[in-house]
């Protein structure tokens, strides 16, 4: 069976250094002094906390559960006691601080009571949906949508495609790689299972072409039910809507899913992740991790979820005497970590040390139109970059700035320099920010018109009560009639403002 | 939530970056233009080279001025190659007599008014090369349009004394002005052929070589050389002057072939006056051309074929510039229209 295979527009080829880390067996990271796992791990509702400071944990333990339906639970990557619940600082790009739970470990590694899924394939689906959801699993790609939300898409609309992203397309990062290599049993049979979860009729498991090992080692394992593929090299390869494309020619619609046109994507991660979670019970409390760039010896680690970044960089040989920089993530997408205590999480793939910023200052748009030609979601970066600027957030939208995947390859070419990407990402909180207090105000504005609504109808009720001897029927019907109208009024401008929110909304 | 902007290329991704930078652009723009120069300077006298070096002394000098005016770092600024690309673009664009001050005069329009007013690099609406030239070009006909005469055309023409003494003390300065000036071929052409004479006939003139004028076609094909280095540098893209000449060509083509007495071929129409220069350094300016696909057709096929109907019916012997700057008015409108559908867009 061949597919045929498609090319995204835009996009880069950029050295991909992934000889650095991709040759050595990746290691397993000695327990840190601390575990620090913040209550927000993935895109979503954070965690609620279940245990106190001062309580003892076991490994796998759920700490926190999940706080509504887009929220997915976190567990104790160690045995250990709680030695703190508070605000710390997480990977986020603005360097903020958020709830944690803190856990000193006990050096025993004592497992929680855990119990694996038998016979997945005869399982409903659904309750295979609810083992992943159990385990706290989240994309691992790098967003980390919990995985949950994506599996239910299957129950609820078909799918006809299931693809399963391998693409490690930013430069440095080989956790994948390395993961498919050591592990591909678990890959093909989590891909199985979340097949089973979704009950897709097509199954593909893609790869770059500088994977050839980690190629080999799925071959061996994949019948007919996967489909392997090989897709070039190219920035960013990776991307959901990218690799859909390059798969199936499809275009994701704008401000749609991928569910939308068929299609459910996971990371090899999450696949490995579901596979431990069904045949073993285990949580998701640990993820291979890239450490790479100016540093001794670079490669790849297992690390337990919550380990300060600065304990993964100093197993391979960072010196933070050195003056070199942290980036957590690839060096396209990734965030400059200006905290090292922050932990890893159940999104972090890389590790990069890094001296060489660009520190050339910004100077004038040229339009010289590189921007464009190299941006996959074929977007016109320039226009947004002024529209940006001059804070003109109609005219940001009617550019789609919502499309914009941030993947940088715009920033990476201009010869201005300009950071534009930063500006997006400023314009896009920016609106939602607008957004949230319009909405608000809406809500305030209709829960007072409501509120007039409410008194003047039982104001009517009282009166009509009152005159109920002396009036006659007719008056009354005309009063009802009256307040049905303005019910029916109030009904459809309710109607018309939600319709407008909806509308806004379903960009973001 | 105030993102922190101090420094925003250090802690924003993408944490990589190609490292061409707009000086490096400006500076492969000018290694471009180096033979089409040298190949001037051989024709029309060292005037050419004392005008570009005049034009580009005006230009840092006002650029400087305007940037300290305007309290912008200088050193950033200067650096950036753009004033010495525009005023070597204007001064090879006017004839190698012209005065230092009407040098003066068009440049420093070009950088004060058309570049700094409209708010200096990048927001600039008209090219500033073009926009001086058609200014002095309003102001001082004269003065710009008498060239030397061609080398090897058995005229005399002007050696550097005499040129240096031309451009500092002005044309009377010689005694023997005239006999040393004459018109250029595009001119001698349109006089021609408002006299009612046959093109063939008036092609026959020692102004013409092979393909148009003579000399000026050899420095069109320095201008084309130029234009390919950039292209392979991937400094321009191949759109914008395939969409100019292919435009010209053909406007020319329809009229050649309705009447070959009185319209001028096509492949003269691509060789003469400032066609090669156009497609490749001055349609192709990214500041001022459209910045949508679709638009940069537009915009470069407009120019095309105002430049052939200025050329051939207008006042003015060459059409390339005012069809530039009509263009460049109307690049707003152009990209509003072309806007390209996105990806996951539906049409």
């Amino acid at each position: 069976m061949t597919r045929e295979l498609h090319d995204f527009p835009g996009g880069l080829l950029i050295p991909t250094h992934k000889e650095l880390s991709n040759s050595k067996t990746s290691l397993i990271t000695p327990l840190p002094e601390r575990i620090i796992l913040p209550l927000q791990q993935h895109i979503g509702i954070p965690a609620e906390p279940l245990v106190q400071t001062g309580d003892r944990v076991l490994k796998g333990q759920i700490i926190a559960r999940a706080n509504g339906y887009v929220s997915v639970p976190v567990h104790a990557s160690t045995s250990g006691r709680i030695s703190d619940i508070g605000d710390y600082t997480v990977p986020d790009s603005l360097g903020l601080k958020a709830p944690c739970i803190v856990i000193d470990p006990d050096g025993y590694d004592e497992w929680f009571d855990i119990h694996p899924t038998e016979n997945y394939d005869s399982l409903d689906p659904k309750l295979l949906q609810r083992v992943i959801r159990e385990a706290g699993i989240v994309g691992m790609g790098g967003a980390g949508f919990p995985a949950h939300v994506k599996l239910q898409e299957g129950t609820v609309s078909e799918v006809d495609t299931l693809i399963i992203n391998g693409v490690e397309c930013e430069p440095f990062i080989s956790c994948d790689d390395r993961l498919i290599r050591e592990k591909p049993g678990y890959i093909v049979a989590g891909t199985r299972m979340i097949r089973h979860a979704v009950q897709a009729r097509h199954c593909v498991i893609a790869l770059e072409e500088d994977m050839p090992e980690a190629f080999v080692a799925l071959e061996q394992l994949v019948d007919d039910d996967i489909e392997l593929i090989k897709l070039p090299v190219k920035y960013p390869q990776g991307g959901e809507r990218q690799l859909i494309k390059s798969l199936t020619g499809k275009e994701v619609p704008s401000g749609g899913l991928p569910i939308h046109i068929g299609i459910v994507m996971h990371n090899v991660g999450t696949a490995a992740a579901a596979y431990r979670a069904v045949t073993r019970g285990e949580p998701l409390i640990s993820r291979y991790v890239t450490v790479s760039g100016e540093i001794s010896d670079p490669r790849n680690l297992q690390v337990l979820l919550g380990t300060p970044v600065k304990h993964c960089a100093i197993q391979c040989g960072y010196n933070d005497s050195s003056g070199e920089s942290i980036i957590l993530g690839g060096p396209m997408m990734g965030m400059y970590a200006g905290n090292m205590n922050m932990p890893v999480i159940k999104t972090t793939n890389c590790v990069l040390v890094t001296s060489s910023f660009n520190f050339n200052p910004e100077v004038p748009c040229i339009r010289c139109g590189q921007c464009a030609d190299v941006c996959p979601a074929e977007l016109l970066p320039q226009q947004l970059y002024w529209h940006a600027r001059a804070k003109h957030h109609a005219r940001l939208r009617e550019y789609h700035l919502f499309d914009c995947i941030e993947c940088g390859c715009c920033s990476y070419v201009c010869p201005s320099n300009i950071p534009l990407v930063q500006y997006y990402r400023k314009a896009k909180r920016q609106i939602s920010q607008d957004e949230q207090t319009h909405a608000s105000a809406d809500h305030a504005r209709q829960r007072f018109i409501n509120r007039g609504e409410r008194l003047r109808q039982e104001k009517s009720e009282q009166h009509s009560h009152k005159g109920k001897i002396a009036t006659d029927q007719p008056q009354q019907t005309d009063k009802q009639a009256f307040i049905k109208d303005a019910v029916a009024r109030t009904k459809a401008k309710r109607d018309r403002i939600r319709n407008q929110d909806g509308d806004g909304n379903s960009d973001g | 939530m105030e993102i922190p902007m101090d420094n925003p290329a250090v802690f924003s991704s993408p944490h990589l970056h190609k490292s061409v930078s707009v000086s490096q652009i400006m500076r492969q723009v000018l290694y471009a233009l180096v033979p089409g120069i040298m190949l001037s300077a051989w024709f029309f006298g060292i005037g050419v080279l004392v005008q570009c070096l005049l034009a580009i002394l005006f230009a840092l000098a006002t650029e400087c001025l305007m940037l300290y005016l305007r309290g912008k770092p200088l050193k950033l600024y200067l650096l950036d190659g753009s004033a010495v690309v525009t005023a070597v673009l204007f001064a090879i664009t006017i004839s190698p007599y012209t005065s230092f001050w009407v040098n003066l005069l068009g440049i420093s329009f070009s950088i004060i008014i058309v570049k700094h007013f409209f708010g200096g690099l990048g927001y600039n609406i008209f090219n500033p090369a073009m926009a001086g030239y058609v200014f002095v070009l309003l102001c001082f006909p004269a003065e710009i349009s008498a060239w030397p005469h061609v080398q090897g055309s058995g005229e005399a023409s002007a050696g550097l004394v005499d040129t240096l003494s031309i451009i500092f003390s002005g044309h009377l300065s010689v005694s023997n002005f005239d006999s040393l000036s004459g018109a250029t071929a595009l001119d001698f052409m349109q006089s021609q052929i408002s006299g009612m004479v046959m093109v063939g006939e008036a092609r026959t003139s020692p102004l013409f070589g092979t393909l148009a004028g003579k000399g000026s076609e050899w420095i069109a094909v320095a201008w084309l050389a130029g234009g390919l280095w950039l292209l392979y540098k991937e400094i321009i893209k191949w759109q914008m002057p395939c969409t100019f000449l292919s435009s010209l060509f053909l406007s020319s083509l329809l009229f050649y072939g309705y009447d070959a007495d009185i319209y001028l071929s096509p492949v003269f129409t691509l060789f003469a006056g400032g066609s090669m220069l156009a497609a490749f350094f001055i349609v192709t300016d990214p500041v001022t051309a459209s910045t949508t696909p679709r638009g940069r057709v537009v915009y470069a096929c407009g120019i095309g074929i105002l430049t052939y109907l200025i050329r051939t019916w207008g006042s003015y012997p060459d059409g390339v510039a005012f069809a530039v700057l009509l263009l460049n008015a109307a690049v707003p409108l152009i990209d509003s229209c072309t806007r390209p559908r996105i990806f996951g867009e539906k049409i």
